[in-house]
């Protein structure tokens, strides 16, 4: 078909306004100042905001400006007699792993940050681990994973297996309603939940228990009809299912497994590691009563300082957003920052790492500290989904618990462990 | 030498020695991570000069060029990983402690030769890509279908490598920024800018094996492949032979093209074969203007810039810069850019525009040396 | 006995997910040739509407009528996707016909535009948009023929677009005044909950037939129905096959091929939204869930052969059943004692990701055999 050009050209013009108006939508980003500060420090803030992370990964940097807002406002970082202003650079690493590189090589080596808040999936992270010890740099990471890793230029806020996964299948073994009964495991199809059904079926062995099935779903499917024909068949009498699937893939499968009767009446109950208060408004309260879920912060922990966090939280982002673990690490680790530069008394990253260890921080979930392997010691919770979208939560334990880097359950990392402090340890050492 | 044609000659003459005075000046004036980003989007003009080939000259659009791509970065990460695994428990890359793996999978054996990656990195791709390509021309399948069984195709191996943690780690890739080459951290500075210069080198040589070929009476077959099939068969010619050739070769400059990328990037994951990259690969020729080599180079180049400063900056309008881009380039220039001014377009607007008087010859009959013909 | 049973109600269950996403690519495809990359977005733009339909329905007015609201949310995303698709094919498309790869490029660029845009704009100025649209569009048709043909004919078309811009901005008003989730863009995906009605599951010879699944075969057997009738009893369908078979002679007849056009495009897009709703029931609804079909549907078109409604349904169930066979590792259980090196590639092969590898690798050899399908389409269209 034959067009004239002025009419080519239109169409053309058209759709690059229609793209142009629609881009005008975005606005930028806010500091909220800090009246003290002669001086400004900027910190680069990498989540994904486009892409299937998104959903996630946008609610991270929601707390981490909230975090560096709170900071200013109480008078910046001071350092060296004088007060820091923090501002920051937010970067997209668009759902995709090579990306979460890239922008990491643009704020190390174009923008200079002294350290870099990012990642969510263990993938980016392993991703991003190579950029920031070839460059010497410092990554903050805020996710519960899968450990196995412990590296001297990422500072891990979230749970290792021992702060998580490891009591959780302990829990289910011998104290939940399903105690003795067999474990099936379901995961999306990429590292964490791999590494992390590797420990947990070593830890059910340990246990006496028996792992009848293991199935994982690839990431941006929504089909699992499969895993529930599966589920069925390996556990016709109920038991446990231990849930690694990601994001919306959770939807599916709750909503889907209700329907055949996989329900806690039947007798099976699912204990999910990715499933937070976020993921429960999300899902819908009803798909999920009854099971359980297992993290160092519950928005349900009824003390002054998770009640804070939270409503300072609404306040900044609106009356109908919850806050959950992951957001409660990447709020620590802003503090935590800060709290090592003053100790260290200068930005440079190697004063500053050496500083962070030994740390102390009043976090909602309770007091924390940086341990020698770069992870925190926090509390353990176990919680019950309740209807109204919250957790019950059935146990914690008394203090905080010391991270393991290496796992004590897998037989290539038992007996080993990581220690920053001591150069002639590093890594990974025998104990 | 006609007037017209003469202007041409200058401008693509123009156009490369700005692109090569920016190329040996490019080191000293962009900061580290700018050169960088740059060696990358040269590494991916060496695929666009692929898809340029296969959809400019021959009329095959494929949606699966990621697979070959990817194919050449995991040659390369695979051989990187081994060669600096020897600190690593049983001798093998580090990630297999991971899934409990203590012996090598066989395949790995062969990449602790670098000759022998060397070789894999263009001809694994080429033969996967020609093998394919034999399989789907044969039954003479082509258009839409075609394009839909190379995206399918695209699943199939994304799945395959995202799937396999323990033969291939999965969807983590494979880290090259930390491994050793020559003795040296192949993320480090120097090694960098030794990439970058490759790079350029190899861009420059890719550019003159394509214009080789389609000036040669290969190429003129397959612009009548592209423009009318049937016909070039009742010649006696048989188009399967030369679509899987130039498939084939399309998949090689893929695989040199991911190889360069990996070591730059740092990484090789399975993202390079979601579909939207392959797409993307396609949009940068089409921009940029297919059937016109140059076009493909500085469409790869020009768009993955803008995309980095504006992702930068804006990070949730790139996708409607990207798409509207598209709309634009395919309803309005469907030669892309390059094409476009080849074809007088600056002119027929400034004639619209009433700035320029309209031609008042036939400049094909011109260009051949006839007398001019009056309307 | 059972076992089979519960094999064939997985397959068919996994199949009427994809022939229903598949069935208006199939028209669009078949009958007009356009290749749709942004069918995927169509169906999310059914999925959204059903959101935005359930969130209205739980308003105190409408509150009695909850249980229903699915199945009003089944036309709603049938007219919204339609007008969203008619759009596409007034501004975008129609300037394409002829060039599939070309269409092919600019679809993919509108399925892009489309995921960002359910990003960035709230839902309510969403649903304005459309309103305004619908109206805008609706009026050429249904305003009395002689008043379009007056001279002031552009005034009055001014005159109801005008009008249709007022209603949308109102509509869009009203939602983020009463329904304050829609008044704020988000990139976070929604939840679609099915009424009580239609959550558990039937228990029949001791297998659990989930009723959403029932549902949604329910759902696809009428599309499928009212599809059939529609191109072979109505006039209009009767219309759209002569086009499909000669255009330039339906045209010389005097139909319009114009209208055809975008009759066909817009019933293909509404068979979209409606898969968007099957699609929400099963899952979460974001940008992305249409993307995640696209691939498959465009396989089952071509298993099936272009153009042939019975071959897109037979493809749907076949690769069901193989996802079910395969990826639920069925066949170990049908044959216990096979052959061990049989059972290993079985094993192999039996998670659900690998099943979608062997299950594309089984199409694409398929192919080899017979490159135009199960059912190729006879006559000249095949040399197309």
């Amino acid at each position: 078909m034959k067009m004239s050009i002025t009419k080519r050209l239109f169409a053309g013009l058209g759709s690059i306004a229609i793209g142009a108006s629609l881009t005008a939508c975005d606005g930028g980003n806010t500091s909220s100042g800090c009246e003290d500060c002669t001086e400004s420090v900027t910190v680069g803030i990498l989540h994904s905001l486009s892409g299937t992370m998104a959903i996630s990964e946008s609610t991270l940097v929601d707390t981490e400006k909230m975090a560096i807002e709170e900071i200013n406002a109480a008078g910046g970082i001071s350092v060296g007699g004088k007060n820091y202003e923090i501002q920051y650079i937010v970067e997209d690493g668009a759902s995709d792993w090579p990306t979460f590189a890239e922008k990491s090589k643009k704020l190390i080596d174009q923008d200079k940050v002294p350290v870099v808040f990012g990642g969510w999936t263990s993938a980016s992270r392993k991703a991003m681990l190579p950029v920031y010890e070839s460059k010497d740099a410092f990554l903050y990471y805020p996710i519960q994973y899968e450990a196995q890793e412990c590296s001297n230029n990422i500072f891990y806020t979230g749970a290792t297996p021992n702060q998580q996964s490891e009591p959780a299948t302990e829990f289910m073994f011998k104290r939940s309603p399903a105690a003795g009964k067999p474990f099936f495991l379901v995961g999306s199809d990429y590292v964490f939940p791999r590494t992390s059904n590797t420990i947990t079926k070593e830890q059910v062995k340990a246990l006496g228990g028996s792992v009848v099935g293991e199935d994982y779903l690839p990431l941006g499917n929504t089909e699992v009809a499969p895993i529930i024909s599966k589920i069925k068949k390996a556990l016709p009498d109920g038991g446990v299912i231990i849930n690694t699937l990601n994001g919306d893939q959770n939807v599916a499968f709750f909503k889907q497994i209700q329907d055949v009767g996989i329900t806690p009446k039947n007798g099976y109950y699912v204990m999910s590691y990715s499933i937070a208060e976020e993921e429960i408004s999300t899902i819908g309260p009803e798909f999920l009563t009854g099971h359980y879920g297992a993290w160092n912060y519950m928005m349900s922990i009824n003390t002054p300082a998770s009640k804070r966090f939270a409503n300072n939280f609404k306040k900044r982002w609106g009356s109908d957003r919850v806050v959950a673990d992951p957001q409660e690490s990447a709020y620590n680790m802003v503090y935590l920052w800060k709290a090592a530069v003053e100790k260290a008394g200068t930005f440079d990253d190697n004063e500053v790492r050496k500083a962070l260890v030994g740390v102390k921080f009043d976090a909602p979930q309770g007091p924390v500290e940086v341990m020698a392997n770069h992870h925190l010691s926090q509390t353990v919770r176990i919680g019950q989904i309740t209807s109204n979208g919250q957790f019950k939560i059935l146990e914690s334990t008394n203090g905080p618990v010391s991270p393991q880097a290496w796992n004590q359950f897998e037989p290539s990392s038992k007996g080993y462990a990581c220690d920053w402090t001591d150069s002639r340890k590093g890594e990974r050492y025998r104990l | 030498m006609n007037k017209i044609t003469k202007n041409k000659r200058w401008l693509s003459f123009l156009i490369w020695v700005l692109i090569i005075a920016f190329i040996i000046s490019a080191p000293s004036i962009l900061p580290v991570f700018r050169l960088n980003l740059l060696g990358r989007y040269l590494s991916l003009a060496i695929v666009a000069l692929g898809v340029d080939l296969i959809w400019g000259y021959t009329g095959l659009l494929s949606l699966g060029q990621g697979i070959f791509f990817a194919l050449g970065g995991y040659c390369s990460a695979m051989y990187l990983q081994l060669n600096s695994s020897q600190d690593f428990p049983n001798n093998i890359p580090e990630f297999f402690g991971l899934y409990g793996v203590t012996k090598l999978p066989f395949f790995w054996e062969p990449f602790k030769s670098p000759i022998f990656t060397l070789i894999a990195i263009w001809l694994i791709p080429a033969l996967i890509s020609a093998f394919l390509g034999f399989l789907v021309f044969r039954n003479r399948i082509k258009g839409v279908y075609f394009s839909i069984l190379t995206q399918a195709a695209l699943l199939v191996f994304f799945n395959f490598f995202n799937g396999q943690q323990k033969l291939i780690n999965g969807t983590n890739g494979l880290k090259t920024d930390v491994t050793q080459l020559f003795g040296q951290m192949v993320g480090s500075d120097s090694m960098q800018r030794l990439f970058f210069w490759l790079t350029a080198i190899i861009v420059i040589m890719a550019w003159f094996f394509s214009r080789w070929i389609v000036r040669e009476r290969f190429g003129n077959v397959l612009i009548g492949i592209r423009d009318d099939e049937p016909r070039v068969r009742f010649m006696g010619y048989n188009p399967t032979y030369f679509k899987t050739i130039v498939f084939g070769i399309a998949g090689a400059l893929a695989g040199i093209s991911g190889a360069l990328y990996t070591v730059q990037s740092g990484i090789v994951s399975p993202q390079f074969m979601t579909v939207p990259f392959s797409i993307e690969m396609v949009i940068w020729v089409a921009v940029g203007g297919r059937g016109t080599l140059l076009g493909a180079i500085l469409g790869a180049v020009i768009i993955n810039y803008a995309k980095s400063l504006v992702s930068e900056a804006l990070p949730a309008s790139w996708m409607f810069i990207q798409g509207g881009l598209f709309i634009f380039v395919v309803t309005t220039l469907p030669e892309g850019f390059l094409g476009w001014i080849q074809s007088d377009g600056p002119r027929n607007i400034m004639v619209r525009l009433g700035l320029r008087r309209p031609l008042s010859t036939y400049p094909s009959l011109e260009a051949d040396g006839k007398e001019e013909v009056k309307p | 006995m059972q076992l089979i049973l519960e094999s064939l109600f997985n397959g068919a269950a996994i199949g009427s997910v994809l022939l229903i996403a598949a069935l208006g690519l199939a028209i669009v495809f078949g009958l007009m040739g356009v290749i749709n990359l942004a069918h995927g977005e169509l169906m999310m733009i059914g999925a959204y509407s059903t959101y935005v339909t359930q969130l209205v329905f739980r308003l105190p007015a409408l509150k009695f009528f909850y249980s229903t609201y699915v199945i009003v949310a089944l036309a709603i995303a049938f007219v919204v996707s339609a007008v969203v698709g008619i759009l596409l094919e007034k501004t975008i498309i129609r300037r394409l016909y002829g060039s599939p790869l070309e269409t092919l490029l600019a679809t993919w660029g509108v399925s892009l535009i489309l995921q960002q845009f359910v990003r960035s704009v709230p839902l309510a100025y969403a649903s304005g948009l459309i309103v305004t649209l619908l109206i805008g569009l609706l009026s050429s048709f249904f305003l009395p023929e002689n008043i379009l043909k007056y001279k002031h004919k552009k005034f009055v078309k001014l005159i109801t677009w005008i009008i249709s811009i007022f209603s949308g901005l109102l509509i869009a008003n009203c939602l983020s005044s009463t329904i304050s989730k829609l008044g704020r863009a988000s990139a976070r995906n929604v939840d679609v909950t099915a009424p009580s009605w239609m959550r558990g599951g039937v228990e029949f010879i001791g297998i659990t037939f989930p009723i959403t699944r029932i549902v949604i075969i329910v759902i696809t057997i009428i599309s499928i129905i009212g599809v059939t009738y529609f191109l072979n009893k109505s006039v209009w369908g009767m219309r759209i096959r002569a086009v499909t078979q000669n255009r330039s002679m339906s045209d010389c007849l005097g139909i319009s091929t114009e209208k055809v056009d975008v009759l066909t495009f817009g019933i293909g897009s509404g068979l979209a939204g409606i898969a968007g709703v099957a699609v929400s029931l099963l899952g979460s609804v974001g940008p992305n869930v249409g993307s995640n079909y696209i691939v498959g549907c465009f396989m089952v078109v071509v298993l099936g052969g272009v153009g042939n409604l019975l071959g897109t349904i037979i493809a749907s169930f076949a690769i069901g059943i193989m996802t079910d066979l395969i990826g639920a590792g069925r066949l170990l259980t049908v044959w216990p004692d096979m052959p061990d090196s049989l059972s290993t590639i079985i094993d192999f092969f039996a998670t659900t990701s690998m099943a979608r590898v062997l299950i594309f690798a089984l199409i694409v050899i398929f192919l080899q055999f017979r490159p135009t399908g199960l059912f190729p389409q006879k006559g000249r269209m095949v040399e197309g």
